[in-house]
């Protein structure tokens, strides 16, 4: 603000407002569809999950090897150079616990919510998961995970095969 | 290489709500009279606009930029949208920079706007779109779950307490106490943030800035209209943006080297070497409160794991030595996205102005000052550097 304006534009409308229906509001209700295609890459590491394992994909321009894996490279913008099967294993590099939904909305349950750095893959190169088996006051950034994976049969191609990483070697 | 300095001649803004009655292009318009008010022009004087707003999902209208034309003087003329997430609000008056450094035109109205309130219960859900759809999205990832990853890798990095960082949304939300525009102005307690509900833990409640409708302008003219129009012009001196990797998860989250790429492109525009010597504030991005810390060390105010201290020393403060947010920032004064970036310019305009009433640093008119921006998936950072 300007100390040389004394007032300022715009009309606030509060929550009681909406409740006792003060102004005239347009409701709608979008119901949008979409399928998306995996990709190249992610279609292949999809692929890997359905089978129990995590792939990713191997720079020689850089010397990277890189999950969630690219044909290309973005730093060295080069295709990238062959596929290189990691460890279901990794470490903590950060973590949250979550109480809201993705709305906000609130949760009973709060879940954990990790990037874990996969073995086998090149320093910080990390995927978001979810951690389980393990309370939210015992995790530790560093601490060293597995994936736990659905049963065969239930597995689909997708980031939910794995159902969750829990603290290697168990509780 | 740059053609032509850029001057800041007039800025206004709107009340920062929950909800506001007036529509997107209301508050834009609301806006902009008041900064082409200030700058004693009317819109006959301007050639090209630059707007600024964040997702399209927030309205639930497509095209914003043009929906927003109407408000905020576009109509007929050379009409820009810029976007850049988060950052747009730094972005959008980055981008009238260029439309007048360049010569292109000699004037430019920027117009940051945003109204986050129609998405119901809750604008986060629009969120979510911005992760990708096969890898994250399935895992039910929201942006408070990534703040928060980025938050305890920053404590982690550098032994940072909660406490420390409660401490910048209790400065924050009590300078904003002063600003007759602010949202949630209040005076707090650190225990009131420790004690505040758990969001995505580290994140508590009064860790983050609510959502917000609002809208913020400015006008910026080549020096030979500021020299028609005002004996008091403010120059733009250094601009600067930097977008990293999208695969956020690849990176380290404990320092915004993006933020510092787009610093440096400012600093050796404006000629800046030791930033904390040589600015006399800055308006940095604190849509959380850690974030003014992370952002404070990528602008190299701080060192790395340096801001906390310099926070709990009171440096930080209004009459510090390197006063950090004297608005009120994003915690106090409202977050509606693009429309809060460019509150940030309108301050630092005010400040050098010496504009900015009891919000005015250590008491009298700053000579340098800086505005920055930050967004996507924590990958973007745009920095503006302005002189009086």
């Amino acid at each position: 603000m300007s100390s040389k304006v004394s007032r300022y534009p715009g009309t606030e409308v509060t929550h009681d407002d909406i409740e006792a229906n003060s102004y005239l509001m347009t409701h709608y209700q979008a119901e949008l569809k979409y399928a998306w295609t995996s990709g190249v890459a992610t279609g292949r590491y999809l692929k890997g999950l359905k089978e129990g394992e995590i792939w990713g994909r191997r720079c020689d321009g850089c010397g990277r090897v890189m999950v969630p894996p690219r044909m290309y490279c973005e730093l060295c913008f080069r295709p990238t150079d062959g596929w290189v099967k990691l460890r279901d294993t990794g470490r903590v590099v950060t973590y949250s616990i979550a109480y809201v939904n993705f709305d906000a909305s609130r949760r009973q349950d709060p879940i954990i919510v990790a990037v874990v750095e996969v073995d086998g893959a090149s320093p910080m190169m990390g995927i978001l998961h979810l951690l389980g088996e393990v309370d939210p006051e015992d995790v530790k950034i560093g601490m060293r995970v597995q994936a736990v994976w659905k049963k065969v049969e239930d597995r689909s191609g997708a980031i939910t095969d794995i159902v969750h990483f829990r603290p290697l070697g168990g509780r | 290489m740059i053609k032509r300095r850029v001057a800041v001649i007039g800025a206004g803004m709107t009340l920062f709500r929950r909800r506001m009655l007036e529509t997107g292009r209301e508050l834009s318009y609301e806006a902009s009279r008041m900064a082409l008010e200030a700058a004693g022009m009317s819109m006959k004087d301007v050639e090209s606009v630059v707007i600024g707003t964040a997702p399209d999902a927030f309205d639930g209208v497509h095209m914003k930029g043009e929906y927003l034309i109407e408000g905020a003087g576009g109509v007929g003329r050379a009409n820009t949208r810029v976007y850049v997430g988060g950052g747009t609000g730094v972005f959008t008056p980055v981008g009238g920079w260029w439309h007048v450094a360049s010569g292109l035109f000699d004037t430019c109205l920027v117009v940051g706007e945003e109204k986050m309130s129609p998405l119901r219960p809750h604008p986060q859900s629009a969120f979510w779109s911005i992760f990708d759809h096969t890898t994250e999205r399935p895992l039910g990832v929201t942006l408070l779950w990534i703040f928060a990853l980025e938050m305890r890798r920053y404590m982690h990095a550098h032994n940072v307490t909660e406490e420390d960082i409660a401490l910048v949304a209790v400065k924050n939300k009590m300078n904003a106490l002063d600003h007759p525009c602010a949202q949630i102005a209040s005076k707090i307690t650190v225990d009131d943030v420790m004690n505040s509900e758990k969001i995505v833990w580290p994140v508590k409640r009064y860790d983050v800035s609510p959502p917000s409708d609002g809208a913020a302008a400015a006008v910026l003219v080549s020096e030979d209209v500021a020299r028609k129009f005002t004996k008091d012009p403010v120059w733009i001196d250094g601009v600067g943006w930097n977008v990293d990797t999208q695969y956020w998860t690849n990176r380290e989250l404990c320092y915004p080297a993006y933020v510092e790429r787009a610093a440096r492109m400012a600093y050796k525009m404006a000629k800046i070497e030791d930033p904390r010597r040589q600015l006399d504030f800055a308006e940095v991005y604190d849509p959380f409160d850690y974030k003014e810390l992370h952002h404070m060390e990528g602008l190299l105010l701080a060192k790395k794991g340096e801001a906390p201290r310099l926070t709990r020393e009171g440096v930080t403060q209004r009459n510090g030595e390197f006063p950090v947010n004297p608005s009120g920032g994003l915690l106090g004064v409202g977050n509606p996205i693009a429309a809060a970036g460019m509150m940030k310019v309108c301050e630092v305009f005010w400040q050098l102005r010496g504009e900015a009433g009891r919000r005015q640093v250590r008491g009298k008119r700053a000579e340098r000052g800086l505005a920055q921006a930050w967004g996507d998936l924590l990958q973007c950072g745009t920095v503006i550097t302005m002189k009086g």
